[in-house]
């Protein structure tokens, strides 16, 4: 950095760069090196320590005139576009939505915009679209506005969507992943690893004859009967890392350690044997439809009898707990063993979502 | 799913653990050869649970680990030729080759082809008559049944477009290896539960008897390791030496006689380095003269290519033999992850040192 | 990848001179190659490993030796996982 002949566009950067001089695949993951990058680039460029931007919450909640505001982005480059129980169109609707929904907020507006391959056939681009039209009815929301942009062909992979969504927060509502505190409950809403074994099962050469479905699906309805049951402290969606990285990173978040019980992670049967025979495991392996949920310690029964009255939180449990820090997450294994369930620098299922 | 689940019943295999602290009154070390069992041990944390008695050194059963550094740039090289595609168990794609991995290739433009079974490769053959397909042929005993039909198939049906990049390892040789090093201290086995379901154990009786150790043919779920334990150190507290079989329910002492009778009629055993280890005479297969039109590295032959070069820092042939373990190594965790790894056995879903890490395992941690 | 997982044959037939079938894991199937267990038919159990069996489980071998561990662990009975039957939904 100093020393440096000064150029016309002189690359300048005050921070320390992230080691390695390339972007990896392993910074898309949503492990370790995505919050390394996060962390060392581009929150303390774009927005400074204390920032909303730094409290890396799903949604950032914004005040205006008075009332609260979550507002979300998020961009999906799932390979394949298709996969068995939904595709990529339907995913950027409810991954929008479920961001929302992880700050408490009542979804409203969103936004599209598309970066289509040219070659890309209209077929393709027309049962995607119509996927979200379909989505938005059923999460109630509207899609208000939207861009379009062509690249040449080899730039995209098919298509890459970026989704904007815009939310009112209820007053009282103040969820963040700070907020876990020893004593605790731990929550899953359903049962993990189904999304990406789905898209796995398209990909990895395996392909199962009865079919293993993604659980892409709009969580709001849920999270407010959940909300409306107790005080639920930190609430996120489990996607890319799985399980694991939301505990490692509300851990981190909350200065807590937390403890999960292998055995009580609801993982539905068939979804398991996949895992078995891809070497997968299923703490660590994407979902769509399912969250994480942190609860005080005297409402968590009154919480997990609520997600149980919703068909997509039918599988509901509680799984662990919140203890004091350092930060780290154990897990309890089928034996009665104790391992730390560490978050994993990168992913063995890139573009999962 | 049955026959797995009840193999991991927590009481059961508690039962299992108490009856071996009942049974063990010295120091004893053993080995897991396969690195399915490794995998089980670490991340149900038996090794924390056993009796501080009993020392677990980790085997060579990773495959994908001992594939030769050679055949790997091999294979990358057959990914740069438009008339070639490349099919591999998607276990092999970030393995380290001398200068880059299968998928470094792949995203450099070679047609790389992740399979299940290679009866798929044989399919991808089918529908590309136009171009060879390459099946990178890895595994032990296990796995050359299905290669060795796959190919058997290809002759039979005529489809000449199909070949093997043979890269087969056997593991008895691999066993006798170990126990004729010097300083092995390796004092009972537990022999791969698969392997020994086409192998039968017949050949590892000679073994026992002749170096007097005990070798018990183990499956893979928590239970079956604990059992295989018990029955190992029940054998060296008593002073005895044979093979026996806690894997009961998959396996007898004559193996799959089908599998290997394929398995003869399409390869012969040969010489074969195991990468990290060396060359271990009698321990790997290579097709037979009358299969040779379907031998990749014929088809193919190795030019002057990149040199084969190891990493310097990574001790994987050491961890392989149970010399050290994944977390005595000075670049576990550091210079090696499974994310940019140095050698095999980080990135390999059966090698030791991944088994570690996504366990958690630090490098401080002292293993009892 | 060396992975062999038990599974229940719920199917059997012929392809390109090869005994095939199609395997049930829990819920999800797929089809392998039955070639070296001719002797299997639908109903058995068997492990597979890279789309072909390669052993039939020995279900009363499995019960037996099952049994004696059980005692081990002070286990009156035990209730064995059953695969559900029919089409999964």
């Amino acid at each position: 950095m100093s020393g440096e002949a000064p150029r016309e566009f002189a690359l300048r950067c005050p921070v320390p760069l992230p080691p390695g001089e390339t972007v990896l695949l392993g910074h898309g993951s949503g492990g370790k090196l995505t919050t390394q990058l996060i962390r060392d680039l581009l929150v303390p460029v774009l927005a400074g320590q204390g920032s909303e931007l730094a409290r890396l919450g799903d949604a950032a909640v914004v005040e205006v005139n008075g009332t609260r505001f979550a507002f979300t982005t998020d961009s999906f480059v799932v390979t394949p576009a298709f996969f068995p129980g939904s595709n990529i169109g339907e995913l950027s609707v409810y991954g929008t939505v479920n961001d929302l929904a992880m700050m408490g907020a009542r979804p409203m507006f969103l936004s599209a915009a598309l970066i289509l391959e040219e070659g890309l056939p209209m077929e393709e681009l027309g049962a995607i679209v119509t996927s979200m039209a379909e989505a938005c009815r059923r999460a109630g929301v509207t899609l208000v506005t939207g861009d379009t942009k062509v690249v040449e062909r080899g730039s995209a992979d098919g298509l890459f969507i970026t989704t904007s969504g815009l939310g009112l927060v209820p007053d009282g509502v103040d969820v963040g992943p700070e907020r876990a505190r020893p004593g605790d409950a731990v929550l899953v809403s359903g049962p993990v690893g189904s999304h990406g074994v789905a898209v796995m099962s398209r990909r990895a050469g395996i392909e199962f004859e009865a079919e293993l479905v993604s659980d892409a699906a709009p969580l709001t309805g849920l999270v407010e009967v959940m909300l409306a049951a107790g005080e639920v402290r930190c609430l996120r969606d489990a996607t890319r890392g799985g399980l694991a990285s939301v505990l490692n990173e509300f851990a981190e978040a909350s200065k807590v350690s937390m403890t999960v019980v292998e055995a009580e992670v609801p993982v539905l049967p068939p979804v398991r044997a996949a895992c078995e025979m891809l070497g997968l495991d299923p703490l660590y392996v994407a979902n769509e439809g399912v969250c994480v949920a942190v609860v005080a310690a005297g409402d968590a029964e009154a919480v997990l009898a609520a997600a149980r009255s919703q068909e997509l939180g039918a599988n509901a449990s509680i799984v662990g707990e919140v203890g004091e820090g350092p930060p780290r997450v154990s897990l309890t294994t089928g034996l009665g063993a104790t391992r730390p369930l560490i978050m994993l620098a990168g992913d063995q299922l890139p573009r999962i979502c | 799913m049955r026959f797995i689940d009840e193999y991991r019943n927590e009481r059961v295999a508690h039962g299992l653990l108490e009856e071996i602290a009942r049974t063990v009154t010295k120091p004893w070390t053993l080995m897991e050869v396969c690195g399915g069992q490794t995998h089980t041990l670490i991340r149900a944390g038996i090794d924390q649970l056993l009796p501080e008695e009993i020392e677990l050194v980790h085997g060579p059963g990773c495959p994908v680990c001992v594939t030769p550094l050679a055949l790997i740039d091999e294979a990358i090289a057959i990914t740069k030729r438009p008339d070639a595609i490349l099919c591999s168990f998607g276990d092999m794609l970030r393995v380290p080759g001398s200068s880059e991995d299968l998928s470094m290739a792949r995203a450099a433009g070679g047609d790389v082809r992740i399979v299940y079974s290679p009866l798929d490769a044989l399919e991808v053959a089918r529908r590309n008559p136009d171009r060879t397909v390459v099946f990178f042929a890895v595994g032990f005993e296990t796995t050359a049944p299905a290669n060795a039909m796959a190919v058997k198939q290809a002759k039979q049906l005529g489809i000449p477009n199909f070949a093997l990049l043979v890269a087969h390892v056997l593991v008895p040789p691999a066993i006798m290896a170990i126990l004729v090093s010097p300083g092995n201290r390796v004092q009972g086995f537990l022999a791969p539960g698969h392997v020994c379901a086409v192998q039968g154990w017949i050949e590892y009786e000679p073994i026992a008897r002749d170096f007097g150790v005990p070798i018990v043919v183990t499956g893979f779920e928590p239970v079956d390791l604990l059992e295989g334990i018990l029955m190992t150190i029940r054998q060296l507290e008593e002073g005895r030496a044979e093979v026996e079989n806690q894997y009961v329910r998959a396996v007898g002492r004559d193996g799959n006689v089908p599998a290997r009778a394929v398995v003869a009629e399409v390869f012969e055993t040969c010489d074969r380095a195991w990468r990290g280890i060396g060359v271990i005479p009698k321990s790997g297969l290579r097709l037979r003269e009358a299969y040779r039109a379907h031998d990749a590295e014929l088809l193919f032959p190795r030019g002057d290519g990149v040199p084969a070069s190891e990493s310097e820092i990574c001790i994987a042939g050491t961890v392989l033999v149970g010399r050290a373990k994944p977390d005595e190594c000075p670049a576990y965790g550091t210079l090696c992850t499974p994310e940019s790894p140095l050698g095999a056995p980080m990135v390999s879903s059966e090698g030791a040192c991944a088994a570690y890490f996504l366990a958690g395992r630090s490098r401080q941690e002292v293993s009892s | 990848m060396c992975l062999g997982v038990p599974g229940k044959v719920v199917e059997v037939f012929e392809e390109d001179g090869l005994r095939m079938g199609v395997v049930d894991f829990g819920g999800i199937r797929r089809r392998a190659c039955l070639a070296y267990e001719p002797g299997v038919e639908v109903g058995s159990y068997v492990v597979i490993h890279v789309g072909f069996a390669i052993s039939v489980v020995d279900e009363q071998e499995a019960a037996r030796s099952y049994e004696l561990l059980a005692e081990m662990g002070n286990l009156e009975g035990i209730d064995l996982p059953q695969d559900p039957e029919g089409v999964r939904e």
